[in-house]
């Protein structure tokens, strides 16, 4: 028979395609938006203060030497307060948390803070989001490892696991 | 009884991840006094990506984030930069999934170079099956 497999192409070729539909249906895309600023310098910002008896936060806090890790977060954002315990032991452990509170009130961060403690050594005011643009963050909470040169080594996108605090607290410790 | 309970809760409940208690930007939601900077951040806006929602644009985002995003084009517009100035900012923040005007690379070549070998598939195809009808 004269073209027996030429026959089957077109069935093979809607196979293959079937197939690569169900392959994404049953291991769909991941959705979430990484910062394309990993391994760039931190960009330049200065935020006022939140809180009186706090100090808002600059980038040029960042170039002093020691690596950090920047917080962006908000009172309002519920993902946040579950992240408070680990944030509190990575303090613990020596890390210096720096945090930009995004779209956010004094008095709720106040109450915030008396919920889930207070790792921070600054929190800057970012009402607008600007620092999070900037960043290339797109949601909270989002964590930022800087190097003491203050280039960004690593985004963690959304709250930081119990399971994952002894690998950043090592990164950081690695950085220095 | 429970449920009925758990409707009532369900209803008093704050969405989990809401929003935050501030207002919208200044110029979130407030269109330049200079209609042709307006239109000029107004076609930047349509061409640019919601990141919370992903499948709208900011100009029709009700998302805080969209919000944000859409003061910083409107102010930045205001100040005299240029549209694709500021798209290129937020490309090299976000990667180009920010712009809905993917440039040219080796990732989007397939999305331009298919159709065409598609059509070039197609006519050599129909002028195959039409020399044979000749035949």
């Amino acid at each position: 028979m004269k073209g027996g497999v030429k026959l089957w192409l077109p069935l093979l070729a809607f196979a293959a395609v079937l197939a690569l539909i169900a392959m994404a249906l049953y291991r769909p895309a991941d959705r979430t938006v990484y910062s394309a600023m990993v391994g760039k310098p931190l960009p330049a910002f200065d935020t006022p203060p939140l809180l009186s008896g706090k100090p808002g936060l600059a980038s040029a806090a960042f170039r002093d030497g020691k690596p950090k890790l920047l917080n962006i977060f908000a009172s309002w954002c519920v993902p946040c307060a579950a992240e408070a315990p680990q944030l509190m032991a990575l303090k613990a452990a020596g890390v210096t948390i720096e945090g930009v509170a995004i779209r956010d009130t004094p008095q709720a961060m106040r109450d915030f803070l008396a919920r889930g403690g207070d790792p921070y050594a600054a929190i800057g005011d970012d009402k607008a989001s600007a620092v999070q643009l900037a960043l290339g963050s797109s949601g909270v909470p989002e964590s930022f490892l800087i190097d003491g040169k203050g280039t960004i080594l690593l985004q963690h996108v959304g709250d930081i696991r119990a399971d994952e605090v002894p690998g950043i607290v090592a990164r950081l410790k690695a950085a220095q | 009884m429970k449920r009925l309970a758990f409707a009532v809760l369900m209803l008093a409940a704050a969405p989990a991840l809401a929003d935050s208690n501030l207002p919208a930007a200044p110029l979130a939601n407030t269109q330049l006094p200079d209609p042709k900077q307006e239109a000029q951040a107004q076609a930047l806006m349509t061409t640019l990506r919601c990141l919370v929602c992903q499948g709208q644009s900011i100009a029709d985002s009700d998302a805080e984030m969209a919000g944000d995003m859409r003061a910083l084009v409107r102010q930045r517009i205001q100040a005299g930069e240029k549209p694709a100035a500021i798209r290129d900012w937020l490309v090299a923040r976000y990667g180009d999934y920010v712009t809905y005007d993917p440039p040219f690379s080796l990732l989007t070549a397939p999305l331009w170079i298919a159709p065409l070998a598609l059509i070039a598939l197609g006519i050599w195809l129909a002028r195959a099956s039409f020399r044979r009808r000749r035949a």
